[in-house]
């Protein structure tokens, strides 16, 4: 990749600057800033569209009744519930008998203020369904939007 | 408290940064693409079995941790590198570290740390960086891919570094305890480039130039197998694997293809030189496979699945041909 041809496609980086290798003029290889590229952005856009599709579904059986509101925040931390059990240990059947509504609305408020420390959320948040999915995803605009 | 004389330099890449980071603190000068190049950092695995937030494993990489524990290892120099049960020993530990003016390196994962860019954010355990400094409450971080310094809070840095799922930093920390001897770069150089030629032309279906055969193989069944929108998640993954933050770009090839010409140099060997080129086309083709898969799961109607499958054997066709001729030549330079 030639210097002048790192891309400057400002996206998944915000407003930050990552650096690329690529060759001058001369041939020799230096660091060359890039605001991002494209591709990643797309790509990166993709798999937040993935999470995003996921939470709908999950949030969907929250509201049916078929799952308890810590699915939600699970989901939206890029959890399942081997990792989440990781994180809040416990045993990975404990955690998943707390995705049943009717087990999670038993718990005690200490188990509760620990999985709200973890997701950095209140307890009374973390017991009802925020209106907003709050991702990251589509905080930069999508170039096929405008076409 | 900030120590005084260590200087921040953005990199490509985490660990090659952070690693580089350290020598220089140590007092001798090394450039990123050096150590990439010392810690034969290169490689290629694709790993079906393996699922990474559902997809399959593909790396561009060695494994983490690889090219700091050989970059020291062929550089002599003693290192202090610790893992632990306890989060609040482990920050107290760093902070003792700090006041004795050691810049202490830190595994962490991207997921818990607030500086880096939201979308960018996933659970990703092996993050390097660097911390120089502890200001009230809040550290000041060196990390290798961010273009200044940084802050994070006590908090948000212990549960980075104690970060849970696969590859799970274990609130690993390192740093160097003795200089290393970079006087005589020639055999470090020489043994990096023949164990990542070993590598990448394994006799192992998975790793390598064979692992991208075996890639190119699944990638022209993708679409029939998950479906049009599963596959194109799929080809998102492969594409951030090796472009997303942290490669130099095209995977890599670009900061190998700078250490060659480094090492050409600084061998005297001018083939060096000419399989850097080779090597900086090989890497423009991998960022056209890239471009054109973005395309692809975009559906846009030019580009199809077998069509970049034809692009990756190809690009292992090249890769293979490069690696036996700079086998080769480390043959001849004894």
């Amino acid at each position: 990749m030639h210097k002048k041809d790192v891309p400057q496609d400002s996206g998944v980086l915000e407003n930050n600057q990552m650096v690329n290798y690529a060759v001058d003029g001369d041939g020799n290889y230096c660091l060359a800033a890039t605001t991002g590229w494209e591709p990643v952005n797309a790509a990166n856009r993709m798999a937040w569209e993935e999470i995003r599709e996921q939470l709908f579904q999950v949030r969907q059986q929250v509201e049916s009744g078929k799952l308890s509101s810590l699915a939600y925040y699970m989901t939206r931390a890029q959890m399942d519930a081997p990792l989440l059990a990781s994180y809040a240990g416990l045993a990975r059947w404990r955690v998943r008998r707390h995705l049943r509504p009717a087990i999670f609305a038993k718990l005690g408020s200490e188990q509760l203020q620990r999985y709200a420390e973890l997701f950095g959320v209140f307890v009374e948040q973390l017991v009802r369904l925020p209106d907003n999915d709050e991702l990251p995803v589509a905080e930069y605009p999508n170039p096929e939007d405008n076409k | 408290m900030k120590i005084a004389n260590f200087s921040h330099r953005q990199a490509a890449h985490c660990e090659s940064g952070a690693t580089a980071s350290l020598i220089n603190y140590a007092g001798t000068h090394l450039s990123e693409a050096m150590v990439f190049g010392i810690g034969a950092g290169l490689f290629f695995g694709y790993v079906p079995f393996i699922k990474v937030n559902g997809f399959p494993l593909v790396t561009y990489r060695c494994k983490p941790g690889a090219i700091f524990a050989r970059v020291t290892k062929n550089l002599n120099c003693d290192v202090h590198q610790k893992r632990y049960r306890n989060q609040a020993q482990a920050m107290d530990d760093l902070d003792l570290k700090l006041d004795q003016g050691i810049a202490v390196g830190l595994q962490t994962s991207v997921f818990w740390l607030p500086y880096i860019p939201a979308a960018m954010r996933f659970h990703f355990n092996a993050h390097n960086l660097v911390v120089i400094g502890k200001d009230g409450d809040e550290y000041i971080i060196s990390d290798p891919v961010a273009p200044d310094l940084v802050r994070c809070s006590a908090q948000d840095l212990s549960k980075a570094r104690f970060a849970r799922g696969a590859l799970a930093p274990k609130g690993r920390s390192y740093y160097l305890t003795s200089v290393p001897a970079v006087k005589n770069l020639e055999e470090p150089i020489v043994a990096a480039i023949r164990s990542a030629c070993r590598d990448m032309l394994a006799p192992i279906p998975i790793a390598g130039v064979r692992g991208m055969r075996l890639m190119a193989r699944s990638v022209s069944g993708w679409e029939t197998k998950y479906g049009k929108r599963r596959a194109g998640y799929c080809l998102a993954q492969l594409i951030r694997m090796q472009e997303e933050i942290g490669t130099g770009g095209a995977g890599f090839r670009f900061i190998y293809a700078a250490f060659l010409q480094e090492a050409a140099e600084y061998l005297a060997v001018s083939q060096l030189e000419e399989l850097a080129e080779e090597l900086t086309a090989i890497g423009d083709d991998w960022r056209d496979f890239a471009l054109q898969a973005t395309r692809c799961c975009k559906g846009h109607a030019e580009c199809s699945y077998a069509d970049l499958a034809t692009m990756i054997s190809s690009q292992a066709d090249k890769e293979e041909r490069f690696f036996r001729h700079l086998q080769q030549l480390t043959k001849k330079l004894g």
